[in-house]
């Protein structure tokens, strides 16, 4: 199955991965390549069967609604290059 | 080198030796490393942890790992030190918290020394896309280790250190423990806590030992795994001990298995069978008829798991960020810049099969297929007690041999993907050598949660 150009981009943006061209068009090639393979898939007959998510049975694990210890807020901005006391900084994402 | 095994180690340092006497031995062997398979060792933390151990030890507690040392991958957290998944992505990050398995490690008296190289983000198999650069097999520094926990394996093998820990997602400990020569388990889905592990696949993942016996993997494994409140995905009871391995013990073999292998391979394989039926096994055929397609499903699921995992990789939080007008475009360049080729390959390949218009044909239908892999087994299982197979169709190859053809590279996982589709715990241990002397594994899958007795039985071929 041929991947366009175009469909590449678009999944590059979505990604969020500002690729360049000349990656555009090896990322093009790889994918046409695996999706080729993983196409088999069609082969196999899944009429009436479930997908499956957890292997290991469990669903919907919740614990009880009450405060635990958790980061201090120090600690959660420790990794973070661009921030203030209380807060990771960003451009300006809405305009007035 | 040190060969002294973990147990050995904890025995010792418990009758009063100093814990500091093996963790010496292990910093120098890893400070001294030609393989580009240690990436951090940490003297100064481990010697204190040493002389913390040996307090703890002079005041009656009972460690079972006391003063063992050991090297962790570098996609686990451990609070205060750097944790990269070999990414340029991660660079500076410093973990602000401890991963359970480790942490529970810590606890039972064993000591973190290095931390070892892997394929950047676990996407891989022959760690060859480190931003650290590759490691070297220690049978052959012109070869591959594997991948992608290609750091613990060499190291285990190498003798640097008894035990290490790896993660496996699709064959990630398996494979390279079997490429270089030692043990190496992926548990039973569920069994380790995944927390503190920087996630690839979060249906897949598992961390686990490698050694270069398995009674010392299944020491670590008794300590790591059990539930953990702090993953949702934590089987709620621990892993059941075993009584004798080898007592009616009835071995599965795929015919499907002894197809494609090199000579050498095939040859152990027979030889591994002939073992266990003169060790009193019987052998039984069995099939997994949708096991072919195991390496189309993982590259669905896996990528799309893999995708959305590593969409936090944003640079705002942590991580590499770089500079731009609007927050769009710190977000393109920054993951741009800070991921590798392969990294971006896979992250490409699960948006497209998750993406409107393609996740019914592509995640959906790889969903459906994943649960006939997993009756596969369980059906398999009502005849046999565990299934004995090759790790890997080769041994070890030359660097650079698949670096060009994704799709070849991704082919050497052929035997192992299924066990983390299925999440049934599956062990790669030691089965003799090829004419070159590259080391060969041999891999056993069992029952979910017979992850102890899989060990008993390599223990037992050991």
């Amino acid at each position: 199955m041929p991947i366009s150009e175009q469909q590449v981009r678009h999944l590059a943006s979505l990604a969020r991965l500002d690729l360049s061209d000349s990656e555009i068009a090896s990322r093009a090639n790889d994918l046409e390549a695996i999706v080729g393979y993983v196409a088999q898939l069609a082969e196999v007959d899944t009429t009436g069967i479930e997908p499956i998510a957890n292997v290991a049975g469990l669903v919907n694990v919740t614990r009880a609604d009450v405060p635990a210890p958790m980061l201090s807020t120090a600690d959660a901005l420790g990794n973070a290059t661009v921030k203030n006391d209380s807060s990771f900084l960003v451009p300006k994402v809405v305009e007035r | 080198m040190s060969r002294e095994t973990a147990r050995a180690i904890a025995a010792a340092v418990g009758n009063g030796r100093s814990a500091r006497v093996a963790v010496e031995t292990a910093l120098a062997a890893c400070e001294a490393d030609t393989l580009n398979a240690v990436i951090r060792v940490h003297r100064q933390r481990a010697l204190a942890a040493a002389d913390a151990v040996d307090a703890r030890v002079r005041a009656g507690e009972r460690l079972a790992l006391a003063g063992v040392p050991i090297a962790a991958k570098d996609n686990l957290c451990i609070t205060g030190l750097p944790a990269t998944c070999c990414s340029r992505m991660l660079e500076g990050y410093v973990a602000p918290y401890t991963a359970t398995a480790v942490a529970r490690l810590e606890a039972a008296g064993a000591i973190i020394v290095a931390q070892t190289n892997m394929d950047e983000f676990a996407f891989g198999s022959s760690n060859e896309t480190s931003c650290y650069g590759p490691v070297k097999n220690p049978v052959d520094p012109t070869r591959i280790p594997g991948g992608s926990s290609g750091g613990s394996a060499a190291v285990a093998a190498a003798g640097l250190v008894p035990v290490s820990l790896g993660s496996d997602t699709g064959g990630s400990i398996r494979q390279p423990a079997g490429l270089c020569g030692c043990h190496g388990l992926k548990p039973t889905y569920g069994s380790v806590s995944r927390y503190g592990l920087i996630a690839f696949g979060s249906s897949l993942d598992q961390i686990g030992p490698f050694a270069a016996n398995a009674a010392d993997a299944d020491a670590v494994l008794a300590v790591m795994s059990g539930h953990d409140p702090l993953d949702s995905t934590s089987a709620p009871h621990p892993l059941p001990v075993v009584g004798e391995a080898l007592r009616g013990l009835r071995i599965g073999i795929v015919p499907a298995h002894a197809e494609g292998l090199q000579p050498a391979v095939r040859a152990a394989l027979d030889a591994t069978k002939a073992k266990l039926q003169a060790a009193g096994a019987t052998l039984v055929e069995v099939t997994l008829p949708h096991e072919r397609f195991a390496v189309a499903t993982y590259y669905v699921i896996g990528t799309g798991e893999a995708a959305s995992n590593l969409a936090r990789m944003d640079g705002i939080r942590f991580g590499h960020r770089a500079d731009a007008p609007d927050l769009r475009q710190v977000y393109g360049k920054s993951r741009a810049e800070g991921f590798g080729a392969e990294v971006k390959r896979r992250i490409m390949l699960g948006t497209y099969v998750l993406s409107t218009g393609y996740y019914d044909a592509y995640y959906k239908k790889a969903m459906q297929v994943r649960r006939l892999i997993c009756r596969d087994f369980e059906q398999a299982f009502a005849t046999c007690d565990a299934i004995l197979g090759p790790v890997s169709p080769t041994t070890a190859f030359k660097f650079g041999e698949k670096l060009s053809d994704p799709l070849q590279m991704y082919l050497s996982d052929i035997f192992t993907i299924a066990a983390n589709l299925a999440g049934v715990p599956a062990h790669s241990f030691p089965a003799g050598r090829d004419e070159l002397g590259l080391p060969i594994g041999m891999q056993l899958q069992g029952p979910m949660f017979s992850d102890r007795r899989l060990l008993a039985i390599a223990s037992a071929l050991d």
